[in-house]
């Protein structure tokens, strides 16, 4: 198979977009989730009422419902009851509801994981409440999550292939385009999947290697 | 406030065709966890073996399919193949080939887990008692195996048919095209159509998935101890 190098050249720039795009999404809606975990994990943690009751629900409702549906409903469906929001803002708001629920049960077995007598010897030593959960808990907590934490992250930024489905030029959407307009299959599947391994490698490596610098407030091992 | 718009689900056939719809995406699904599952018992079989080369085949297979997206893939065989090879395949056979093949690598890993996690004297004492390669397997290690990995492999499933909503955007008329038809058909008449289609689709799936779910983390939690 031959491959056209010169259209290869030609919609570098297109992809080039797409590719900050994909990242600019990933990373928010990391970021975002990684917020939502932390709140419903420490809701969790000090069983607050009601908002336990809440959290929950949206754990259930978030992991068990497909993303291209979350986006379907946010975009067309809320919007119809007034409710109207960018395309980007949409899909960052999509991907945290989704991921929201994921770091929340990595963060709930990390904190589950700090064994009782941690906590309670922080108590004895009359830490308050927050300043256990800051430098006790959630130090710990982290080095058992990282590798859950590490794990979701990629798979958000895979998941950001789907927000295409609402009009975002990302990478995804970009192929479909390029495909439909030039014909150039093959050349096109090559720059996305190429795409991907770029965004998608480095990103592994770097929260492996992240994962062995928190290592070190593991306790015990 | 006459016509909430909820109405658009009980009109005509509404309800009938999105589970018509919802009939194609579970049988994509269940096929796809069937191969996909005795695939992945093989190939599960094939990552605990000594030669390095199998080892390192069966680790890049599974990596190939974890770090680039499934929707991806979907693209790769739906557009990319039939013109390399100058053949036409449907959206259907293209889903079900791609979620076949995932499932075998994530399957793979379940049992290769599930297979490392057994205490190594189980091995031992069977080879001892002279049970042959195949009795070691049918005896002793599928049976303990199938407890550990049926967690696992449960979530993997609720996985798949969470992904088959992806199936829309390869052509395949599943709930969401079924939905979006609905939608703009009536979108004159009811324009909130797309709030209670989806919202519905939503549902629908959860309806699935959730106690797919908690079988999961129930068998999990009996099977700890």
């Amino acid at each position: 198979m031959d491959i056209n190098w010169q259209f290869i050249i030609s919609a570098l720039p297109l992809y080039q977009k797409a590719a900050w795009i994909t990242i600019k999404l990933g990373f928010w809606g990391t970021m975002l989730s990684l917020i939502i975990g932390l709140v419903c994990s420490i809701i969790i943690y000090f069983r607050i009422k009601v908002l336990k009751e809440l959290v929950a629900i949206y754990v259930e409702l978030s992991r068990n419902t497909p993303l291209l549906i979350q986006l379907f409903f946010l975009y067309f469906g809320l919007t119809k009851l007034g409710i109207t929001m960018s395309e980007t803002t949409c899909a960052i708001i999509g991907l945290a509801f989704l991921g929201g629920s994921y770091m929340t049960e990595a963060f709930r077995s990390g904190i589950e994981a700090v064994s009782k007598t941690q906590i309670e010897s922080g108590l004895s030593i009359g830490l308050s409440q927050i300043q256990l959960i800051r430098y006790v808990i959630l130090p710990q907590a982290f080095a058992v999550t990282m590798p859950s934490l590490a794990a979701n992250c990629i798979f958000l930024f895979k998941e950001t292939s789907i927000v295409g489905a609402i009009a975002i030029a990302e990478l995804m959407h970009v192929t479909q385009d390029v495909i439909g307009m030039y014909y150039q299959t093959f050349e096109s599947l090559l720059m996305l999947v190429v795409a991907y391994l770029m965004i998608i490698l480095p990103l592994s490596f770097l929260l492996s290697w992240l994962e062995r610098k928190v290592r070190y407030a593991e306790f015990g091992s | 406030m006459q016509n909430l718009g909820v109405n658009v689900l009980f009109e005509g056939t509404t309800i009938q065709r999105l589970l018509e719809g919802l009939l194609v995406t579970a049988g994509i699904a269940f096929l796809s966890i069937i191969i996909g599952s005795l695939l992945g018992i093989g190939m599960g079989l094939l990552r605990t073996s000594q030669s390095k080369t199998i080892q390192f085949i069966c680790r890049l297979y599974l990596e190939v399919f974890r770090i680039i997206p499934i929707l991806v893939w979907l693209f790769i065989v739906y557009f990319g193949v039939p013109s390399a090879l100058d053949i036409h395949l449907d959206g259907e056979i293209v889903a079900v080939i791609v979620f076949s093949l995932w499932g075998a690598a994530e399957m793979g890993d379940i049992v290769r887990g599930a297979l490392e996690s057994l205490p190594k004297h189980q091995i031992e004492s069977g080879k001892a008692i002279g049970l042959s390669f195949w009795g070691l397997y049918r005896y002793v290690l599928i049976p303990q195996a199938v407890r550990r990995m049926l967690p696992g492999a449960i979530n993997l499933s609720t996985r798949m048919v969470k992904t088959t909503s992806l199936v829309v955007m390869i052509g395949v008329i599943d709930v969401v095209k079924i939905g979006q038809q609905i939608i703009e058909r009536s979108v004159i008449k009811v324009p909130t159509a797309s709030f209670w289609v989806y919202g519905l689709i939503f549902i629908l799936y959860f309806i699935i998935c959730y106690p797919l779910s908690k079988l999961s983390k129930k068998l999990e939690a009996k099977w700890e101890n």
